[in-house]
C-alpha cells in the first residue's frame, strides 16, 4: 500500500514537473526559401535597335495558393532577329538572389527548352554552351518570322540527359514552365 | 485527475473472497514439440515449497489449494527453470509444455502462450521468434503481412507501413517493448522505426481494445516485444548471416544473453544490413539501396515478486528512394506515368543517393515491478525517445547536400499500472501515464518547415476489467481518458493566411509578421474518450466466440493540423487545418475461432465507423512557376470499414499441412458517399508446408499469394495542359493495377554442430516466378514495377 502511495504521489508529481517546466517563450526563427525561383525574366532585344521585349511570369509566394502573374511588354515584329537572355530571380529573399548564377555554375545539370507553339512563325536557337560544348538555354536568339500570333514555352529542366535531340527525349525534372501568347505584327 | 489515483486506490483495496482451500490443480507437462509427455518434471510452488512431481503418464497434482494465484516453479533436468503465475479457481487444471533446444530456452510456454493475453475479448494474432527469425532481412512490415486483415502501404522496399483492417499511420499503435512508439509516422512514406530482429514476438490486435496501451488505436495495436529472459545460468546467443539477391546485398544479425539464476540478466542485440540497387523482373530500380544499423540491450533481475527491466535500442537505417518516383508538376507527372519503364535506369549501385531518407531512432526504458502478494501486482515505467529524421532531395547549388527536411522529436513518459489478482473471478487493471513530447524542426534546411514546432503533454487513466461469469463465459470492460494539450508556433504564409479567412477568424494566435510569412501560436486541447465492451464464449471443446465493441479516439497529428505547401514526395500540395477535432471510432467485431487439431479456424467480421474521419483527398489544381500541382486537402467526414479476415489450416498429414487466409475490406466515405483511397484489395493467402522433425527439422513450404484488383477508388484524375505538344493530357493518379499472383517458396533444415550449437540452413525465393506486378498500395506503382524474385540464403548459429 506504502508503495502504491508512493508510486501514485511520484507519477503525479513528474507529471507536474513536466507541465511546469520547459515552457519557454522563445519563438523559432522564419525559414526564408533560398531554392524557389520567384521570377523570370526574358529580356528579347531586336538586332534592329528597336526596344526590348520582355516577357515575365512572377510567383512570389512559391508553392502559396497565389497563381503566377505573367506580363508581356509588347508585341514582335517581323522579320526581326532577337537576342534573348533569360534571368530568374528569388525574390522571397531581400534582396533578390539571383538563381541565373547558380544555373550557370551547374550547367551542365540544366538546360532550356523553347517550344513555339502553333500558328506562331518563329524559331528560337540556342546561343551559349555548357564545357561539354551542349546548349544551356540562358542566351538564345529568336527569329520572329511573318506576322502571326501564338504560344511559346519556356522550360528549365534539372538533371536532363545531355545531349538529347529536344524536350521529348531530355527527361529530367521541370523546375521552370512557363508560357507566353505572343503576336508578331 | 485525482478521480483515477482514487479509483487505483479503491481497487487495490476491495476486501478478499471467503476462502475455500480444498481445490486440486491437476496438469500435464508435454514438450512442445512432439507433444511427448515430460516425466520427473518438478513442481513448486512459491512460499509454500509445496513440490510435486509428474509421474510415469506425465501427470501432476497439487491438492489443497485455495481460490488464489500461485506461483509456481517448473523444472526438468534437461529443460530450463522456469516460474509461472497460475490462477486456481475450483479444481483446475493447466497442462504445461517445455522445450529442449537450447535457443528456444526462453521460451518454455504455459499452454503455448509465454506472452500474456492484451485482450481477453479479442482475438489476436502473433508471431512467435521462429516466424519472425524468416523476416529477419526484411522490415516491421514485412512480418506483420503475413498476418490475415494485414497489408502494407509502400515507398519500394524500404518503407513499409502496416496497414491493419484498412487504416494505417496514426491510426495505429505501436508499443515496442512497452513503449509507445512515437516516431513521426504520420506520413505515407515513414516507416516504423523498430529492428524486426530485436524481436522475439509480436502480436497485432486489430481495433482499441487494449486500452491499457492507448485510447487512439482506431486501427489497431502492434505489440513489439523483446525475447523473455530465463531465470537459469546460462549464457547462449546466435548468429545469423544472408545474402540477399535481389539488392546484392547481405545482413547480419547476432544476439547473446547471459542470465544467471539469481534473477540477473542481459541480452546484447545487433544488426546489420546494406544492400545496393533493387530490380523489377526487366529493369534496374536505381536508388533503392538500403543501409541499417541497429543495437539493443537488455539488462535487470526478474524474481518471482519483483524486478527492474532496463531496455535501450538504437535504430538507424538510410534509404534510397527510386530515383524515378522523384518529379515535380503535373506535366512531369505525365511523363511518368505514361512511361512503361522508369524514366531513369542507371547502372547497378549501392550508393544510395538523393532523394533519399536518413532516420536515427533511440528508446530507452526503465520498468520496475512488485508483486504486492494477493493484492495485484504493480509496475512504474519511465521511457524515453529521440527521433531525428533527415530526408533528402534533388537540389541546387549550395544545398544540394543540405537535407530538406530535417526533425528531431523528443518524448518523455512516465507511467504506472496496476494488476489485480485479489479476486479469483474478477481481474482488473488500471493505470495512469504522463507524456512529455517536443519536436523541433531545424530551420536551417532552407525549405519551410513541414511539421512546426511544438510541445504537447498527455495525461492519461485507464481501468479494464475482466470476469470469469462462468467457466465458458468470460466479460470484459475498460474505459479510458486522454488529455493532450499542444502549444504550437507555426509560420504560415500571409498568401494562405488570408485565403483560408484565418485572419479573421483566428488572429488573436497571430505573434507577429515577418516578411511574407505570419508566425502563430495556436494552443490546442483534446480530451479523449475510449471504451470497450466484450465477451468471449468457449463451447463445443474448441469452439469460442468472441464479441467485442470498442470505443477509439484520435486528436488529429501535426500533418493533418499543420500541412501547408508542397510536399515534395508526394508531388502535391498538403492542406491541414488547425480547427480539426478528434476522430472517433466505433469498433464492433465478432470472432468464431475453431481450435482443432484437425481443422482449425478463425472468421473475423468487422464494423468500424469513424466519426469525424480525417482524410485528405485533392479539391483543386494549383499553378505554380514549376508547374501544375494537385492540391489536397484535409478534411473530416463519416467513413466506414467493413470487412472480414478469414484463416484456416489442415493438417493433411503429421508432416503436411495446408494454411489459408483470405482478407477483404471495404471503406467507404459516407458523407459523398465514394470508396475511400487506398483501401487494400481482397487477398488470398495458401500454403502448403512440409515439416520433418525426424529429419533435421526440415520445413519445406510453397505459398502462393493471389492479390484482386481493387475495384473501389476515388477517382482523383485530372487534366492538364501540356504545352510543349498543345494536348490535354490526365493525369492518373487513381487507377488500380491489375490483379497479380505470386509465388513464394521457403526451406530450412538444422544440423546439430556439437553439443551446445545448432546450424540452421534457410533458403528462400520470392518471386519465384520473377512476375512483373504493381501493387496498389505502393506509391511507387505509378513509376515503376515491384521487385522481381529474390533469392535469400541464410546461415544461422545457435549456441
Amino acid at each position: 500500500m506504502k508503495t502504491m502511495k508512493f508510486l501514485s504521489t511520484a507519477i503525479f508529481a513528474s507529471a507536474l514537473i513536466f507541465s511546469c517546466s520547459s515552457d519557454d517563450d522563445s519563438t523559432p526563427e522564419p525559414v526564408l526559401e533560398e531554392e524557389v525561383i520567384t521570377t523570370m525574366t526574358i529580356t528579347l532585344q531586336p538586332s534592329d535597335g528597336g526596344a526590348d521585349v520582355v516577357l515575365q511570369t512572377q510567383d512570389l509566394d512559391g508553392d502559396g495558393p497565389l497563381e503566377p502573374v505573367v506580363t508581356i511588354s509588347g508585341d514582335l515584329s517581323e522579320n526581326t532577329m532577337y537576342s534573348g537572355s533569360i534571368v530568374l530571380l528569388n525574390e522571397t529573399e531581400d534582396p533578390a538572389e539571383n538563381i541565373t548564377e547558380e544555373i550557370e555554375e551547374e550547367a551542365l545539370e540544366h538546360q532550356f527548352f523553347y517550344t513555339i507553339g502553333n500558328g506562331l512563325d518563329a524559331e528560337a536557337d540556342y546561343n551559349d554552351a555548357d564545357s561539354d560544348g551542349n546548349p544551356i538555354g540562358l542566351d538564345f536568339v529568336l527569329s520572329a518570322n511573318s506576322v502571326s500570333s501564338g504560344s511559346i514555352t519556356f522550360t528549365l529542366r534539372h538533371e536532363p540527359t545531355k545531349p538529347n535531340m529536344g524536350i521529348e527525349d531530355a527527361g529530367g525534372e521541370t523546375d521552370i514552365e512557363a508560357t507566353f501568347d505572343i503576336a508578331i505584327q | 485527475m485525482r478521480h483515477y489515483a482514487l479509483l487505483v486506490l479503491l481497487f487495490s483495496s476491495i476486501t478478499t473472497l471467503s476462502q475455500n482451500c480444498d481445490n486440486t490443480l491437476t496438469g500435464k507437462v508435454t514438450d512442445i514439440h512432439d507433444g511427448q509427455l515430460l516425466i520427473g518434471v518438478t513442481l513448486t510452488i512459491a512460499n509454500t515449497e509445496q513440490s510435486v512431481q509428474t509421474g510415469l503418464d506425465g501427470i501432476f497434482t497439487f491438492s489443497n489449494l485455495c481460490n488464489d494465484t500461485y506461483y509456481i516453479q517448473v523444472s526438468h533436468p534437461y529443460c530450463l527453470t522456469k516460474g509461472f503465475k497460475v490462477r486456481v479457481y475450483k479444481n483446475t487444471n493447466k497442462s504445461f509444455k517445455l522445450e529442449h533446444h537450447i535457443e528456444e530456452l526462453n521460451q518454455i510456454t504455459i499452454e503455448g502462450k509465454a506472452y500474456s493475453n492484451k485482450s481477453k475479448t479479442v482475438l489476436e494474432s502473433s508471431i512467435n521468434k521462429e516466424e519472425l527469425e524468416r523476416f529477419s532481412t526484411g522490415t516491421l512490415g514485412n512480418a506483420l503481412n503475413s498476418l490475415s486483415g494485414v497489408s502494407s502501404l509502400n515507398t519500394g522496399n524500404g518503407v513499409v507501413k502496416p496497414i491493419i483492417n484498412g487504416l494505417h499511420s496514426s491510426r495505429i499503435v505501436i508499443i515496442n517493448n512497452g513503449v509507445r512508439m512515437e516516431d513521426q509516422r504520420w506520413g505515407v512514406e515513414h516507416a516504423p522505426n523498430i529492428d524486426i530482429n530485436s524481436a522475439g514476438n509480436l502480436t497485432l490486435i486489430k481495433g482499441a481494445a487494449a486500452l491499457q496501451y492507448s485510447g487512439d488505436a482506431t486501427g489497431g495495436i502492434i505489440i513489439v516485444e523483446a525475447p523473455k529472459m530465463a531465470v537459469k545460468d546460462t549464457v547462449f546467443g546466435k548468429t545469423s548471416i544472408s545474402g540477399i539477391s535481389n539488392g546484392r546485398g547481405i545482413s547480419i544479425n547476432s544476439r547473446i544473453t547471459k542470465s544467471n539464476l539469481n534473477g540477473w540478466y542481459t541480452s546484447i542485440q545487433g544488426s546489420l544490413k546494406r544492400t545496393g540497387d533493387t530490380e523489377a523482373p526487366n529493369y534496374l530500380l536505381s536508388n533503392t539501396g538500403v543501409f541499417e544499423q541497429n543495437a539493443s540491450i537488455k539488462f535487470g533481475f526478474n524474481r518471482f515478486d519483483y524486478g527492474i527491466e532496463t531496455y535501450y535500442s538504437v535504430f538507424k537505417n538510410q534509404l534510397g528512394i527510386l530515383r524515378a518516383s522523384h518529379l515535380n508538376g503535373a506535366q512531369d507527372q505525365v511523363r511518368g506515368i505514361s512511361s512503361p519503364i522508369p524514366l531513369i535506369i542507371n547502372d547497378f549501385s549501392y550508393n544510395i543517393d538523393a532523394p533519399r531518407q536518413g532516420v536515427t531512432h533511440h528508446l530507452g526504458r526503465v520498468l520496475g515491478y512488485k508483486e504486492l502478494g494477493r493484492r495485484g501486482k504493480l509496475s512504474f515505467q519511465y521511457d524515453y525517445q529521440k527521433n531525428n529524421r533527415l530526408e533528402y532531395d534533388i537540389r541546387r547549388g549550395d544545398d544540394r547536400n543540405k537535407a530538406s527536411t530535417d526533425l528531431e522529436l523528443i518524448t518523455h513518459t512516465v507511467q504506472s499500472n496496476f494488476e489485480s489478482n485479489r479476486s479469483n473471478t474478477l481481474q482488473i487493471k488500471t493505470g495512469i501515464i504522463g507524456r512529455y513530447q517536443k519536436n523541433y524542426p531545424n530551420p536551417g534546411t532552407g525549405i519551410r518547415r513541414i511539421i512546426p514546432d511544438y510541445t504537447k503533454y498527455d495525461l492519461g487513466a485507464y481501468a479494464m476489467f475482466d470476469t470469469n461469469i462462468n467457466e465458458s463465459l468470460i466479460m470484459e470492460i475498460g474505459g479510458r481518458f486522454d488529455y493532450t494539450h499542444m502549444n504550437v508556433y507555426k509560420f504560415y504564409r500571409k498568401s494562405f493566411w488570408e485565403s483560408r479567412n484565418y485572419d479573421t477568424l483566428l488572429p488573436e494566435i497571430v505573434v507577429e509578421e515577418v516578411g511574407t510569412q505570419i508566425l502563430t501560436q495556436p494552443k490546442l486541447n483534446f480530451y479523449n474518450s475510449s471504451a470497450t465492451l466484450g465477451a468471449t464464449y468457449s463451447f463445443k471443446d474448441n469452439y469460442k466466440l468472441f464479441f467485442n465493441y470498442s470505443l477509439a479516439s484520435r486528436a488529429p497529428n501535426p500533418s493533418e493540423l499543420f500541412s501547408e505547401g508542397l510536399h515534395h514526395s508526394s508531388a502535391r500540395v498538403e492542406l491541414g487545418d488547425l480547427r480539426f477535432n478528434s476522430e472517433v471510432g466505433h469498433k464492433f467485431a465478432i470472432t468464431l475461432q475453431n481450435n482443432n487439431e484437425n481443422f482449425s479456424f478463425s472468421i473475423q467480421p468487422y464494423i468500424n465507423t469513424i466519426n469525424d474521419f480525417i482524410v485528405i483527398e485533392p479539391v483543386d489544381v494549383q499553378e505554380t512557376i514549376r508547374g501544375n500541382f494537385q492540391v489536397w486537402e484535409y478534411r473530416q467526414t463519416n467513413a466506414q470499414l467493413i470487412g472480414v479476415d478469414v484463416d484456416a489450416s489442415y493438417p493433411i498429414n503429421e508432416k503436411l499441412k495446408l494454411n489459408h487466409q483470405f482478407s477483404l475490406v471495404k471503406g467507404y466515405d459516407r458523407s459523398r458517399d465514394e470508396p475511400l483511397i487506398n483501401m487494400p484489395p481482397a487477398n488470398f493467402k495458401n500454403e502448403i508446408v512440409y515439416k520433418n522433425s525426424e529429419y533435421n527439422n526440415l520445413r519445406i513450404s510453397l505459398q502462393s499469394a493471389y492479390v484482386f484488383r481493387q475495384n473501389e477508388f476515388p477517382n482523383n484524375n485530372f487534366e492538364v495542359y501540356i504545352p510543349q505538344t498543345e494536348t490535354n493530357e490526365i493525369v492518373d493518379f487513381s487507377t488500380p493495377p491489375n490483379a497479380y499472383h505470386l509465388l513464394n517458396f521457403n526451406s530450412s533444415i538444422d544440423f546439430k554442430t556439437s553439443n551446445k550449437t545448432a546450424l540452421t540452413v534457410g533458403l528462400e525465393i520470392s518471386n519465384l516466378l520473377n512476375t512483373s506486378y504493381r501493387n496498389y498500395l505502393s506509391r511507387l506503382r505509378l513509376y515503376a514495377d515491384d521487385l522481381g524474385r529474390n533469392f535469400l540464403l541464410t546461415f544461422k548459429l545457435n549456441y
